[in-house]
């Protein structure tokens, strides 16, 4: 059961690691380490040189997201992975509540029912109502993020990719991020993610994996894991 | 210099019915095509003749190229004998043929007209040859000829449609008054030469051969006897023939045919006659022989 | 709050398991000039160029393998002259191909190749099967026929007949693009440039085709009017579900719209993926040379 959702990577570090279902795995290490292009591997967003990614899909089962289809990539992020990156693209020119309600939409959710549920997740992440009908393009950086992290909290994925999500986030609203991340880890969601601070991480990672750690002449390596809760 | 004798061209020098046998033989076979092809233009090798393209060479090919010595020939311009168009075309198919000419619709075998068909309904022995001076109902919509004879092709009338459609959006209505577009055998689009709408239903199952010919534009089509011609309209907006409620001829009467408008000079009231003339006279006399009748 | 786990419904796993592609196209390749026994077949080595050196005839498109899915927008990014717009123009039927096939699965079963349809069933195709917004507007629209109209031609060549409900479909359509139905009997001519292609776009989804062909639709419109079309076509896919091929130069456009994108260069696709994973981690040296052009 608690592998159900096992995930490993080996990427070009020649590297190794798992991730049980519903449980929380930071990444570690110092920047240009390559932590961001690990996950980027996870979604695809970066090709993998070498290596495999499984991942237990809830549509096709056992899947090596390094070779999966395209077609298959698309379904799965729209069903199954999310993805907060530090920067928000979306297109300009609509509004705060539209870029958060739109993943819902293909669910078969009505704009309006959509809609509610963003405004729920906006109030929660302390975003102030008079922003709600604007446009994220001309939002602070703060902001942003924050619409960023609403957009892929809003469909509740099964695996959640976090980029560095909280870095210009004040404490309130770092304190309100964790909460749904926590709420989301017991509803199940599985999550990987980048965090630039050790406290954020700790208060929600199960698991960290420190690529400092790694020796990248050792092809043998398997990480341990320190800051188990 | 020219005198009374020497004005007309010598007619005897030339062949029967004015064309050579080649000619007309050409003439022939494209118009069997047309009956073969209803609706169809067939582009044929248009002659030069004594009266000038657009004056109706198309009609005058037709008439010269079918008529045979037994026949007899009435003409017509806008419903009238006496025009001189009329009177011009009537004279030099007698001079180069010397068939028996006629103003009665029931007398004649050919009828060559200019926008208008004879109220009187005609027979299976008569034909009908109608002057048009441009055969292609798409032309309005679509300049190009290559882009026209494949939307003929293709059976493509949209843009014709949508002429209709801007009417319609633009003026609440149809408001083509002359040469309506129509549809032959559920397949070519037509023009039926600028006939008013009035003659439109005329030609939907007549009884007798309608050819069409275009001098200047070098097509001949035809609408054969007992085919389906339909004036084209959408099911909201049917097409309807001009309205004359109230109005009646202003010399034997009428009130079911086409009437023209004129306006008195002196007074400048609107006044009404027939537009087929011959119809209007022999009303004409019938009702003073009625009269006469009464008398006795 | 609790945030709910979203369940898929059994329709749309049904749909994906046996996923169909809507739009097959195999060998598609487009010859300009009149060729000679040198270039009687496109060479796929990149370093070639497509012009032939013997006759000067030019392999426009070469080759060109894809398939395209019920919903999806694919992308197709390239500079100019690299056979984006021939490649569209061709799948439109405007060109008439050298070789190839394309299938679509709602004609026929998808059983034709409808580069070698009759003139007839090419047409049927071009009013029911597909739509397409072409860069230049004169191109998709009669410019100086109504708004109203330019959409009643599509419906009048699928057969309706009614003017009534020709007013009703065109002030649906307009209202859908956000043209005023007050300004629904103007011609486009009276029209700014994106309001145009607005207007040709609600022409293009009249008979409600699966297909939506875009020829570089935002070119040549101001950045603001940009954005707004732009927006447009997501939420028009959204709603009708409609598959779109996404032709522009502008990767930022490509980015903004495409699930997938095909990189062409000198009528060779080039690379083909992810859009993201083209933008971000590009493979052929081209790619690469165009992505760092636009960051």
């Amino acid at each position: 059961m608690a592998l159900a959702n096992e995930l490993s990577v080996t990427p070009f570090h020649d590297i190794t690691f798992h991730v049980p279902e519903g449980t929380f795995m930071g990444i570690a290490g110092p920047s240009g380490i390559g932590k961001s292009s690990i996950l980027k591997c996870i979604y695809r967003t970066y090709i993998t040189t070498s290596g495999n990614i499984w991942y237990k899909s809830l549509r096709y089962g056992e899947i090596d997201l390094s070779t999966a289809t395209e077609r298959q990539m698309i379904h799965l992020r729209k069903n199954e992975i999310g993805y907060v990156t530090q920067f928000l693209k979306v297109i300009p020119r609509v509004s705060a509540l539209d870029v958060v309600a739109e993943p819902l939409l293909p669910f078969g959710y009505s704009l309006e029912d959509a809609r509610s549920a963003a405004r729920k997740l906006l109030e929660r992440l302390l975003i102030p109502e008079e922003l709600w009908n604007g446009f994220p393009a001309t939002f602070s950086g703060g902001e942003r993020q924050r619409i960023n992290l609403a957009k892929a909290f809003i469909v509740r994925p099964r695996l959640l990719i976090l980029d560095e999500p909280t870095a210009s986030l004040d404490n309130d609203t770092k304190q309100s991020v964790l909460a749904i991340l926590k709420e989301m880890k017991e509803q199940g969601t599985t999550m990987i993610g980048v965090f630039h601070d050790w406290d954020m991480m700790e208060q929600v990672a199960d698991n960290i994996y420190d690529l400092r750690s790694i020796k990248r002449e050792d092809h043998n390596n398997v990480l341990e894991v320190r800051g188990q809760k | 210099m020219q005198t009374a004798e020497n004005r007309w061209f010598e007619t005897t020098n030339y062949n029967f019915a004015f064309l050579d046998e080649g000619s007309k033989r050409e003439i022939r076979r494209k118009t069997l095509k047309a009956v073969a092809i209803p609706g169809y233009q067939v582009p044929f090798a248009s002659r030069e003749l004594p009266i000038g393209r657009g004056w109706g060479t198309g009609g005058l090919q037709l008439t010269l190229s079918l008529i045979g010595k037994k026949d007899c020939l009435k003409v017509i311009d806008q419903g009238n004998d006496d025009s001189v168009n009329a009177v011009s075309i009537r004279r030099l198919v007698m001079e180069t043929t010397g068939v028996t000419t006629t103003e009665e619709t029931g007398e004649a075998t050919l009828i060559q007209t200019r926008h208008r068909i004879p109220e009187e309904t005609l027979r299976e022995d008569q034909i009908l040859i109608l002057q048009v001076p441009q055969p292609e109902p798409l032309r309005r919509v679509e300049p190009s000829e290559e882009v026209t004879r494949r939307q003929h092709a293709e059976m493509d009338y949209s843009a014709k449609w949508l002429q209709l459609y801007e009417n319609i959006v633009k003026w609440g209505n149809i408001t083509i008054g002359a040469d309506y577009p129509v549809m032959v055998q559920q397949r070519y689009l037509m023009a039926p030469s600028p006939i008013p709408r009035w003659d439109n239903p005329k030609i939907h199952q007549a009884n007798y051969l309608s050819l069409y010919g275009a001098g200047r534009e070098k097509k001949i089509y035809a609408i054969p006897p007992y085919t389906d011609v339909v004036s084209l309209h959408f099911e909201d907006y049917p097409f309807e023939v001009e309205s004359f409620t109230g109005k009646a001829c202003r010399h034997c009467g009428s009130t079911h045919t086409f009437l023209d408008e004129i306006t008195d000079e002196r007074t400048g009231e609107k006044l009404y006659q027939c537009s087929d003339t011959a119809y209007c006279k022999k009303r004409q006399k019938e009702q003073r022989g009625t009269e006469v009748s009464h008398g006795n | 709050m609790a945030i709910e786990p979203l369940q898929m419904s059994k329709g749309m796993t049904e749909s994906i398991e046996k996923e169909i592609p809507l739009v097959t196209v195999k060998g598609l390749s487009k010859q300009f000039g009149s060729g000679c026994e040198y270039c009687s077949t496109p060479s796929h080595e990149e370093k070639e160029g497509n012009r032939c050196k013997h006759c000067g005839s030019i392999w426009a498109v070469r080759d060109i393998d894809f398939e395209l899915y019920p919903g999806e927008i694919l992308g197709v990014v390239g500079e100019s002259g690299s056979g984006k717009s021939t490649m569209i123009r061709s799948l439109f039927l405007d060109e008439e191909v050298t070789n190839g096939s394309m299938t679509v699965s709602t004609y026929n079963k998808g059983k034709i190749n409808i580069f070698n349809a009759s003139a007839q069933q090419k047409r049927y195709i071009r009013n029911h099967v597909m739509g397409m917004v072409y860069q230049n507007p004169y191109l998709g629209l009669r410019m100086t026929f109504s708004s109203s109209g330019n959409i009643a031609e599509k419906l009048i060549a699928a057969d309706n007949f009614h003017v009534g409900k020709i007013r009703e479909r065109a002030s649906e359509l307009l209202d859908k693009v956000e043209i005023p139905i007050s300004r629904m009997d103007e011609p486009p001519k009276n029209f700014s440039g994106g309001m145009q292609q607005r207007v040709q776009i609600s022409k293009a989804l009249a008979n409600n085709p699966p297909l939506l062909l875009l020829d570089e639709v935002t070119t040549g419109l101001d950045l603001s009017v940009q954005a707004k079309v732009l927006d447009l076509i997501r939420s028009l896919q959204r709603e009708l579900n409609v598959a779109m091929i996404v032709v522009s130069h502008d990767l930022g456009v490509i980015r903004m719209l495409a699930d997938r994108t095909m990189v062409l260069r000198q009528g060779l696709v080039v690379e083909k993926g992810l859009t993201d994973q083209i933008l971000e981690d590009p493979q052929h040296p081209y790619t690469q040379l165009l992505v760092h052009s636009l960051l």
